[in-house]
């Protein structure tokens, strides 16, 4: 009998990477207001592979058929912007647990309310991005794969998976690449060169407005996600000034010289 | 009414009664006393990876003993040389080929069991791709919520790291019992693994099973400088415009520099240099004495990866290249003349 993936494909609303961010006044937070968000670059990589992952299931008979794919996002209200564009990339079905901006889940919150989703769910992959931009933590996949005790791949630079539920990935390490293989159910991080995301369609972002969406608390699902970390404070790291342009070669090489560099 | 008066007035009293049990003893060498530090060392075939003593650099400077963890097929051989390492107290090493490949599947509960038997109260590793692999899934295991990538140890709950591809430091304070923690290697720097005697025993081995297996690898071969710990590093980008031009220009510069190679994200992107060269957020971070960017810039995600470098110099045909507002020295113009005429100016000098 040929497995059925069931994928749960978990994003995260962050500042667009292009913005450079700002500390606030207080020096308590990044000022988030009335600046531009999207999607975590990551995680469209990995809502891209769900997608692929179906189409290649569609054209080649060894790969298992790809019968849901749910994206699910915990946080300020605004986040239901990216989920719906996670279905308009070809994500069937959204959930939203709303996550007041102000106290954002620490990755060890997240990875327990989406160990809850993946149980109720029965998702048997859960692909997420190797790392958030804004926080940098890179735990949540890890933690996830940990409280569930499945199998972890970690910085996927490619992904099969065979009929049978084995999964082989490609995955970046320092110096290299290498291959793992692990079965159904795991935990999948994309790295960077996973694939290349598809923009959503016009016609696809109308229809994703019809895809159900469906939104739960914090409450209901009956998880304590209480934060472990207290911020001190947050500042702009130290500037650094550029030492100006020389004219040639000879210019420059006297500059590293001066600068102690060479 | 009455009963909470009378929880009230018992935890009051309890909480009196606690610190005159204790009142010979100073509050913080108390502390002193009960912290201890694990610092997870990494290995290849049999050899201790030096770039990882980061962790026993950081431990250090919490205070309290240091022991460092090391598994692996040679784990005895292992511990010897661990044991040499500067400023550890006490090995634990567990030997079973199981654990050779960093499998987070059974290296996990074994950091783990290690953990809860030494009663330790900070773990910590280097950020390297093993790190980021294993220790949080080990923070999951023991309900403690991890501190990625810290690049400074402020007291013993409260720690400095990068957060917005580095645009923000974040002081962040962890009241988690066990303080899980990887360590970034260019900021605890000067790991020696030579003039240390530790004591070496074998820790526990629980011998959970692996749902993964290793198969093969393919690390790229150099005879260059490893990227993350180079003193120098030049570093190429679009500017050089395919992969005969980056390698044409970019090796030459780098022998005549003893320097290691890196790479933006677009020059990977495009195939001009692997994966593993890339310096950024996503990729490497580096902090060489110098870094010598041609054809790059500076795009943000970049920056996030080379800005503690101590001497920053920039090459690109771009005048208002970003590169070159962070840059010690610039030079702008054609990359195919200047990079040749600076690679042999450089060899003479």
């Amino acid at each position: 009998m040929s497995t059925q993936l069931k994928i749960l494909v978990p994003i995260k609303r962050v500042i667009d990477y292009a913005i450079k961010p700002r500390v606030n006044k207080a020096n308590t937070a990044i000022e988030t207001a009335g600046v531009k968000h999207s999607m975590n670059p990551f995680d469209e990589l990995s809502i891209e592979e769900a997608v692929r992952l179906r189409e290649r299931a569609s054209k080649d008979k060894s790969a298992p058929p790809v019968a849901d794919i749910l994206a699910f996002s915990a946080g300020p209200a605004k986040a239901v912007d990216v989920l719906r564009t996670a279905l308009a990339m070809g994500a069937d079905r959204a959930m939203h647990v709303q996550v007041e901006e102000a106290s954002p889940l620490e990755p060890l919150g997240v990875a327990k309310v989406l160990a809850k989703v993946a149980r109720d769910e029965g998702a048997n992959l859960v692909l997420l991005g190797k790392q958030a931009i804004d926080g940098d933590a890179g735990q949540t996949g890890q933690m996830l794969a940990g409280l569930l005790g499945w199998g972890q791949v970690t910085q996927a630079a490619k992904v099969e998976i065979a009929a049978d539920g084995v999964v082989e990935v490609v995955r970046e390490v320092d110096g290299g690449v290498e291959r793992v293989r692990t079965h159904l159910p795991a935990v999948v991080t994309a790295d960077l060169r996973l694939n290349e995301p598809r923009y959503a369609s016009l016609p696809n972002i109308m229809k994703a407005k019809k895809k159900p969406l469906v939104k739960k608390t914090l409450e209901e699902m009956g998880i304590d996600v209480s934060a472990r970390l207290k911020t001190v404070r947050v500042e702009e790291p130290p500037a650094r000034k550029g030492g100006g342009k020389v004219e040639d070669v000879d210019g420059f090489i006297g500059k590293l010289k001066e600068l102690g560099a060479i | 009414m009455f009963s909470i008066a009378r929880n009230t007035a018992l935890r009051q009293a309890r909480t009196q009664l606690r610190p005159s049990q204790f009142t010979s003893v100073p509050h913080l060498s108390a502390l002193a006393r009960l912290l201890s530090s694990l610092a997870v060392l990494e290995q290849r075939n049999g050899t201790l990876n030096t770039s990882s003593l980061a962790a026993v650099v950081a431990a250090q400077k919490l205070g309290g003993p240091v022991t460092a963890f090391v598994a692996g097929k040679a784990g005895k051989a292992l511990a010897e040389q661990a044991a040499k390492v500067k400023g550890v107290d006490k090995i634990i090493y567990v030997e079973n080929e199981a654990y050779e490949r960093g499998l987070p599947e059974n290296y996990a509960p074994l950091l783990a069991e290690n953990i809860k038997k030494g009663e330790f109260t900070h773990v910590l590793a280097g950020n390297s791709a093993f790190g980021k692999n294993v220790l949080p899934r080990v923070a999951a295991l023991l309900d403690s919520q991890m501190v990625s990538d810290i690049i400074e140890v402020k007291s013993e709950d409260t720690f400095v790291r990068p957060i917005y591809a580095g645009n923000a430091i974040l002081t962040v304070q962890s009241t988690d019992a066990i303080k899980l923690i990887t360590v970034r290697g260019t900021a605890f720097n000067g790991g020696e693994p030579e003039g240390g005697s530790a004591e070496v025993t074998e820790g526990v081995d629980p011998k959970a099973e692996s749902v993964s297996e290793w198969l093969s690898e393919d690390l790229a071969k150099s005879d260059r400088p490893d990227l993350a710990t180079a003193s120098r590093v030049v570093s190429g980008g679009r500017g050089l415009k395919s992969k005969e031009g980056f390698d044409s220009l970019m090796q030459p510069l780098a022998d005549a520099l003893g320097a290691a190679i890196g790479a933006s994200r677009a020059a990977v992107d495009s195939g001009f240099a692997d994966n593993s060269l890339q310096v950024g957020q996503t990729g490497k971070n580096v902090a060489p004495q110098l870094y010598l960017s041609v054809g790059i810039s500076g795009a943000i995600q970049h920056l996030a990866g080379m800005k503690d470098s101590k001497v920053i110099a920039a090459i690109d045909k771009d005048p208002d290249a970003p590169i070159f507002q962070i840059a010690d020295v610039g030079l702008v113009g054609d990359l195919t003349k200047i990079v040749p005429e600076l690679t042999e100016k450089l060899k003479k000098a």
